[in-house]
């Protein structure tokens, strides 16, 4: 068994309004960042995991983002592992 | 922790509130809660199911309703009486309202933006399961007198067994003319009266 170190990433779903975005991107704007076309806000979740196999831990990441990390009507996620 | 409820509970009551501080998403954690499992078998079984502000936010979560509660499209924590209309007639909740009455509850949220899918919003409306709806005081629906950007002005919606039912405004907070309007009271009437029918 090793620990793995898993990253997860959850973003609102493309057609959902993002209005902690919007509020950052006016914030940015009115800093001046004109450049700046669109900002979205996500989480980013680390998850300490043992398993036997990066496959395992990856399958558990997804099985603990299913349960309760994500909620699948309005977000989408990914998940990367790494070893220890 | 608690993992049951009493016999012979005619209703429960999810009230509002900042469960597990908001934390992840709002009602998240409390949805996944032990005592959840009986609540939910509670529902299923046709008991009275009430979800009030973070407690529509929890039965969303256990899919008990359809949809999510997001950050309102100001996101900020809005907290100040708004007035609905009376979409549906037809639950034990609302029964003792009449249809198109614009009734004021205040709101006190920050993610009270209800949001669906567009088949399943259809669904929804076509099924008549939209219960309460932001409003005017004319009892137009309109996106000024919408307060978080909740889709078609929706505040409150009811299942398709028309047990459970979540809002976000607070009719137990206009309830006593201390507090600023009794607009609730005929919320608690109409529950009491389908009670007492039921035992009949």
């Amino acid at each position: 068994m090793t620990a793995w170190h898993v990253h997860v990433y959850i973003q609102l779903k493309d057609g959902v309004l993002d209005t902690q975005g919007k509020a950052v991107e006016r914030s940015l704007h009115s800093l001046g960042h004109d450049s700046l076309q669109a900002v979205k806000i996500g989480k980013y979740v680390q998850l300490w995991i043992n398993a036997d196999s990066e496959q395992s831990a990856r399958q558990q990441a997804v099985r603990m983002c299913d349960d309760l990390l994500v909620n699948g009507i309005i977000e989408q996620f990914s998940v990367e592992v790494e070893g220890e | 922790m608690a993992r049951e409820i009493p016999d012979g509970t005619d209703l429960v009551i999810l009230p509002g509130g900042f469960s597990y501080g908001d934390y992840l998403r709002c009602g998240a954690m409390a949805a996944r809660s032990p005592v959840m499992q009986a609540v939910i078998d509670h529902g299923r079984r046709g008991g009275l199911l009430l979800g009030i502000c973070n407690g529509f936010q929890v039965l969303t979560e256990t899919r008990l309703l359809p949809g999510a509660l997001l950050t309102n499209r100001i996101p900020a924590f809005i907290c100040r009486p708004c007035l609905l209309r009376v979409e549906s007639t037809a639950t034990p909740f609302t029964s003792m309202y009449a249809e198109g009455q614009v009734v004021q509850f205040p709101i006190a949220h920050a993610d009270g933006r209800y949001t669906l899918p567009d088949d399943e919003l259809k669904a929804l409306e076509d099924r008549g399961g939209v219960v309460f709806r932001y409003c005017d005081g004319a009892g137009n629906v309109t996106e000024e007198s919408n307060p978080n950007g909740a889709m078609n002005g929706i505040a409150g919606i009811v299942n398709e067994g028309g047990n459970i039912l979540g809002l976000m405004p607070h009719p137990e907070r206009a309830s006593e003319a201390i507090l600023g309007g009794v607009d609730g009271c005929a919320f608690w009437r109409s529950i009491f009266s389908t009670l007492q029918e039921r035992r009949v």
